[in-house]
């Protein structure tokens, strides 16, 4: 029996690889995500000071760093009991939609997009063959993704592996000055988000729709924060699972363990994490999945009701149009993606407007205790869950995580088990299908 | 023909590949004059032909190589050797590869047991197994310690000016000027000489400082009684100005790894506390002074009580 090995999957923002197993005819009779590293980061963080994590925890994934530390900042609040400012609460919020617009650029425009190229070389298949075949795009959305970087480093002091949320607040208070150039490049941001969002309505969004859109295409639920009035959510609210014919689950992300359960499969380091409330056990049949959902941009947009940011909601009226809901091919994640890095354009211009951001009370003392607390947040790969109990003294006697990628490592499974049997047939297979086999993990961004 | 680069992340978190990013405008010129024949974030080389074994790492010949993340298992020290093999001059980017990391972390335990340890909440299906998943090492180790590394660049991630800066020297065919000095020299605020209390305390409340006046005008984070690794730490992080956590009103925790290349941060830490005043037994959980530096064989197991 032949084996097919795509070592490593590139353009993702982690280690992992693909194998495709052949029958005896050569069509696919098995495939499989193998996520090749892990760390241990819910081992090794046990005995460490609860303060100390947010610091820590930025460490497991450079991309999204601020998402770890915010998540990990709310945990040790609720562990040691304390209530941050709200103006702390604000320039948290900010840093997180600052962090999906670079996240969401980055995504896009570098790791996706190459892959609409019309050079199919795989070496041109990249950001230096963007910048050369488009050297106005490539400079342009550059310099955007990192202006969001350098916006969160005036913030916090640096952009990457963030300490300025701290157990009780924050670190540091915004000044007026700071606030009006903040918000200007706000405004910069949400100008080329709309702009980009136009070009992709033409040039890219379109090719996702045809015959394009099956492969890869899976039928399964979705989970994703919203407020008490269904808005879509980042930052705080509670969680709704979705299941595929739409009916709606609401339950507090603090109560997660209810609700979800972990699963694991003896050749990949990643848990996989399936809907325990619906009583249907696991199963990645492709046909007849079992407690399967998806996290991330597609999965948000799905089960929040409205946004509460106007262009946004005018984006998602239009996709709903055209897409239903809710939408299931895997290659409208990239769409939704552009709709969130709107809305969190728009968010961030909100939190920019007033002064309540810069007011000078941003940090409450902690007390370090027995107790514990869970943060949640959306971090662009999906719902991103700290679980953390402490001992007396503060210190970490257990750690739970699961991270946005996680939700989806079992639907990826069965996105490449769907896109692989489409293409390869008959031990027939070439550069171009498995590249194919890859674009449906991508519009992951696992 | 033009300079070719290969990265490679091994046990690692993607933070320094986005530090490359972060490089900006000067990436685009960069890529204009060299040419990216490896780096799986961006590029679409792979270890392999598809339908080869795993085994054999097939990086492209290089000028210039670079190497994040620690080396905790079979496959990424075979990368690490693959890279060596393949790359002129080899680079170890950032804290991990120079130090281990946060991930070094670990070495507090077994490495097979600690990572066992993250499948005890399942509730369906079986862990991963040997023979399915690339083995893990004895422990995490930094890429120095497997192979011969060229320059180490360390930094958590190193920031953005340095890595621009070496890339170019070495693009153009000479050294980068070594980096020396700690933390607390490149850092401005202000210093008597003894801290103002003899306990150590912890970060659950905020440092003294006027929020109207600049990083300068704050007294010595380390004076006030927190635990500050700067005096222990390699400089090069600051921007506007100040150290970058220090900018943030936060201490340092030593993410550059040790002043010295082979320097324990925590047994100098203990010294500079007590020549401060204070006293090193009121650190909550001391280990952790090696987060970023448990390589080299400086964490390991804790004897069982």
């Amino acid at each position: 029996m032949a084996k097919i090995t795509i070592n490593p999957v590139t353009r993702i923002e982690g280690h992992a690889r693909i194998t495709i197993h052949l029958d005896e005819a050569g069509d696919v009779r098995e495939t499989r995500l193998h996520l090749t590293t892990l760390r241990g980061f819910e081992t090794f963080v046990r005995g460490r000071a609860a303060e100390e994590l947010p610091r820590i925890v930025t460490r497991i994934c450079g991309i999204c760093p601020w998402l770890h530390h915010l998540a990990s900042a709310k945990a040790v609040d609720r562990c040691f009991g304390a209530r941050p400012p709200a103006a702390a609460q604000a320039l948290r919020e900010l840093c997180l939609h600052l962090a999906h617009i670079s996240d969401k650029i980055l995504h896009f425009f570098f790791l996706a997009g190459p892959d609409l190229l019309p050079d199919t070389d795989p070496r041109a298949r990249n950001l230096a063959g963007l910048a050369r075949q488009n050297p106005e795009l490539a400079e342009e959305v550059v310099r955007m993704r990192v202006q969001a970087q350098k916006m969160l480093e005036l913030i916090g002091g640096r952009a990457i592996h963030p300490v300025a949320a701290v157990a009780g607040g924050f670190s540091r208070p915004l000044a007026e000055d700071e606030r009006r150039q903040l918000a200007r490049q706000a405004g910069q941001l949400l100008d080329f988000a709309l702009r980009a969002m136009a070009h992709a309505k033409t040039e890219i969004f379109p090719l996702h729709r045809g015959p394009a859109a099956e492969a890869g295409a899976i039928r399964t639920g979705f989970l994703g924060m919203v407020d008490g009035e269904g808005n879509l959510q980042l930052y705080e609210g509670g969680l709704r699972l979705m299941q595929e014919d739409g009916t709606v689950t609401d339950f507090p992300a603090h109560r997660y363990d209810s609700f979800l359960a972990e699963h694991a499969e003896p050749w990949s380091h990643g848990k996989m994490v399936y809907a325990r409330c619906w009583q249907q056990g696991f199963s990645m049949d492709p046909d007849r999945p079992a407690g399967i959902y998806r996290v991330n941009t597609l999965a948000r947009l799905n089960v929040a009701d409205r946004i509460a940011t106007p262009r946004a909601q005018e984006e998602l009226e239009e996709f709903r149009s055209l897409s239903g809901r809710p939408a299931q091919s895997t290659l409208l994640f990239h769409h939704a993606r552009l709709i969130e890095l709107i809305h969190a354009c728009e968010r961030s211009v909100e939190l920019l407007a007033g002064n309540d951001i810069t007011d000078q009370c941003i940090r409450t003392r902690a007390r370090p205790g027995a107790g514990r607390g869970i943060g949640v947040v959306e971090a662009p790969r999906g719902t991103l869950i700290h679980d953390y109990t402490t001992d007396e003294k503060g210190c970490i006697t257990r750690a739970n995580l699961i991270v946005g990628t996680t939700h989806n490592i079992a639907p990826m499974n069965m996105s490449i088990r769907k896109a692989a049997s489409g293409l390869i047939r008959g031990g027939r297979y070439d550069r171009e299908m498995l590249n194919r086999v890859e674009m449906a993990v991508r519009a992951y961004d696992p | 023909m033009a300079f070719r680069i290969a990265a490679q992340w091994l046990h690692s978190c993607a933070g320094c590949e986005m530090a490359i990013l972060d490089t900006g405008s000067r990436l685009l010129s960069l890529l204009d004059g060299i040419e990216l024949v490896h780096m799986p974030l961006l590029v679409d080389n792979k270890y392999h032909a598809p339908d080869r074994p795993p085994e054999e790492a097939d990086i492209p010949p290089a000028d210039l190589g670079l190497v994040s993340g620690g080396v905790a298992n079979r496959e990424q020290l075979e990368l690490l050797q693959a890279m060596r093999r393949r790359c002129s001059f080899l680079v170890g980017l950032g804290t991990c590869a120079s130090h281990g990391g946060i991930p070094a972390m670990i070495n507090s335990w077994p490495l097979a047991e600690g990572l066992a340890a993250t499948y005890e909440n399942i509730e369906s299906g079986t862990p991963p197994a040997a023979g399915s998943i690339p083995a893990p090492l004895d422990r995490v180790y930094a890429v120095d310690e497997k192979v011969n590394i060229d320059l180490l660049l360390p930094g958590c991630p190193p920031d953005p000016e340095q890595i621009h800066q070496v890339l170019t020297t070495l693009a153009a065919g000479t050294r980068p000027p070594a980096r020396t000095g700690s933390v607390c020299d490149r850092c401005p605020t202000r210093r008597h000489s003894m801290a103002d209390r003899p306990q150590v305390r912890r970060f659950v409340e905020a440092a003294a400082f006027d929020p109207d006046r600049p990083v300068a005008a704050m007294p010595c984070l380390l004076e006030q009684g927190l635990l500050c690794m700067g005096p222990v730490t390699a400089g090069g992080c600051e921007h506007h100005g100040a150290p970058a956590c220090i900018g943030a009103r936060a201490p340092c925790r030593g993410c550059y790894g040790p002043v010295a290349g082979q320097g324990n941060q925590m047994v100098a830490m203990m010294n500079i506390l007590a020549s401060h005043g204070l006293d090193f037994r009121s650190v909550v959980d001391r280990r952790a002074m090696l987060r970023f530096a448990g390589a080299h064989g400086l964490l390991r197991p804790v004897k069982p009580k």
